[in-house]
């Protein structure tokens, strides 16, 4: 009992968060630091756009795991930290949509590469998806929309599973990363399969 | 009468490995890799070291086939490689390809041919004078560099080999050991390997086809396909197999590796080609390595990889977005 008070004192709580966030900055961190120190080998471009690809896609999975958590652990802090991991994922994924523009297609040939490129498509697809929750995340946007809020953030699954395929799409041989990433969304979604029944997948539709 | 006198290359049978010697090499390889892996655990977690350059070589250079475009650096060279014997990531060949050993090594000639064999390397080298040559080389991932090869043109080689009439084809393999090349023990990798490739006889028999056994004036890194690997200049970079340890000349065209991983992505003939794309990129345009994050080296991607004048006369009148 005196453990829970602890943990749910607003300081404990708050210090919690700010190592969230952190954690959640160390791939921006690290990426800065790289560049920085010209560490990042002879093609730099790709070298920043996956890494950025890459912390985006691990934040969208965590933030993915913070409603199992709270369930698990009874511990709401976790749902206090879920916007957060959600909004730098979506920071990650601007950046690296930038990076992509700018370092990989140099701004030309764009309309080929997004009519042509399936797995440009599946990202891209999986990006904009990723707008409107980003842009509704905000406390006066959840009491304003209600229940539709809950119906618009279910986005977030066909956004993971679009962002996985974006990655296993671009793999030439060896795919153990991306099964791995796979398993971990297909449990993430199975078990909110098994709490709120099939509906709770599913976007747009209340319940 | 036809006297055919042997050529002091040749060796006369009694000096061929013999077969059981020669198959258990790998036995060998393994004791000597066990110990040398538990040494180097620790050498695991640092961070990508810089090659040890390799031997000293002598060689002539060869401006006539020899690019004036600026090189890529050696560092950029032997760090950043699509070896994925060793791994996908670019930095795992440097970090993992020690763990192959290149010496003593041998190529088994084959097929329809009147020298064939298991030869030791140096015997397949040594009547030869390297050659440096500077050549490009295009990725089919869209990026290039500038590489100075040093080795010996692959149709001087293969003339020593005798190919008969029935040889239209030659098919060369890279070294299968899951002991030493890690990748190959990866369960997720979807290569059935080893890694496989092949060349018309007159795409082999061309002047720029190279076999290169050195870079920047010193021996092969491993890496980069030690100790012996093929160089086709005007082909995605993927043509140019590394550690090659069997050649065969063969009537049907051979089956190469990535057209069985993904025909309608990688053909046979994979000659550069900015007209014809790879169905998930474009082909029009490369990075040129080392390229800078605020000043990307975007290029121009030439067809053949700009050597059109030596080899576009061997793909008269075929359709190339066929035969990619």
């Amino acid at each position: 009992m005196n453990e829970k008070r602890v943990l749910n004192q607003p300081g404990f709580v708050l210090a919690f968060r700010l190592l969230v966030a952190l954690l959640a900055s160390v791939p921006l961190l690290v990426l800065i630091a790289s560049i920085a120190s010209q560490s990042l080998g002879p093609d730099p471009g790709q070298e920043v756009t996956e890494s950025l690809g890459i912390a985006a896609f691990q934040l969208l999975i965590a933030t993915l795991c913070m409603t199992p958590l709270k369930r698990w652990t009874g511990w709401g802090a976790w749902i206090r930290v879920r916007r957060m991991l959600g909004l730098f994922a979506f920071f990650y994924a601007v950046l690296h949509v930038l990076a992509f523009l700018q370092f990989i297609l140099g701004w030309s040939d764009l309309w080929a590469t997004f009519t042509k490129r399936p797995y440009i498509l599946a990202g891209a697809v999986s990006f904009l998806m990723l707008v409107p929750l980003a842009l509704t995340s905000t406390k006066g946007m959840m009491r304003r929309m209600g229940r539709q809020w809950k119906a618009l953030h279910k986005l977030v699954y066909p956004i993971a599973i679009a962002a996985w395929v974006h990655f296993i799409w671009q793999s030439r041989s060896d795919v153990g990363e991306m099964v791995v990433y796979g398993l971990i969304i297909a449990v993430l979604l199975a078990l909110r399969w098994k709490w709120s029944g099939s509906r709770a997948l599913i976007p747009f539709v209340r319940g | 009468m036809l006297i055919k006198k042997r050529p002091s290359w040749a060796l006369p049978h009694s000096e061929v490995t013999p077969e059981s010697v020669y198959l258990n090499r790998r036995q060998f390889m393994s004791g000597t890799l066990a110990v040398a892996a538990g040494l180097s655990v620790p050498g695991l977690l640092s961070a990508a070291k810089l090659p040890v350059p390799g031997e000293a070589l002598d060689f002539v250079p060869m401006p006539g086939f020899s690019t004036d475009e600026e090189k890529t650096p050696f560092e950029d060279v032997t760090r950043y490689n699509n070896f994925y014997e060793f791994g996908t990531g670019k930095g795992d060949p440097a970090k993992y390809a020690d763990e192959m050993t290149v010496d003593p090594w041998s190529v088994v000639v084959e097929g329809a041919c009147d020298r064939p064999g298991a030869y030791a390397l140096e015997d397949l080298l040594k009547p030869h004078e390297y050659q440096e040559r500077v050549y490009r080389l295009r990725c089919v991932e869209a990026w290039s560099m500038v590489i100075p090869w040093i080795g010996i043109p692959l149709a001087d080689i293969l003339k020593r080999l005798e190919p008969t009439s029935r040889a239209k084809y030659v098919y060369f393999e890279t070294l299968y050991d899951p002991d030493q090349m890690r990748g190959q023990r990866s369960l997720f990798s979807t290569i059935d390997w080893p890694y496989q490739e092949g060349l018309r006889m007159d795409e082999a028999m061309n002047e720029l086809s190279f076999l290169a056994v050195g870079l920047y004036g010193k021996t092969m890194p491993n890496q980069n396909g030690a100790p012996i690997r093929l160089v086709v200049p005007w082909k995605y970079g993927f043509k140019s197999i590394k550690s090659i340890v069997k050649i065969r000349f063969q009537e049907e065209r051979p089956k190469t590796t990535w057209e069985m991983l993904a025909p309608q992505e990688y053909g046979f003939y994979a000659n550069v080609n900015p007209e014809v794309d790879h169905p998930r990129w474009s082909q029009k345009r490369e990075r040129r390595l080392p390229s800078g994050l605020l000043s990307p080296n975007y290029m121009e991607t030439v067809k053949f990889n700009g050597y059109g004048e030596q080899v576009a006369d061997l793909y008269k009148g075929m359709d190339l977005s066929k035969f990619y």
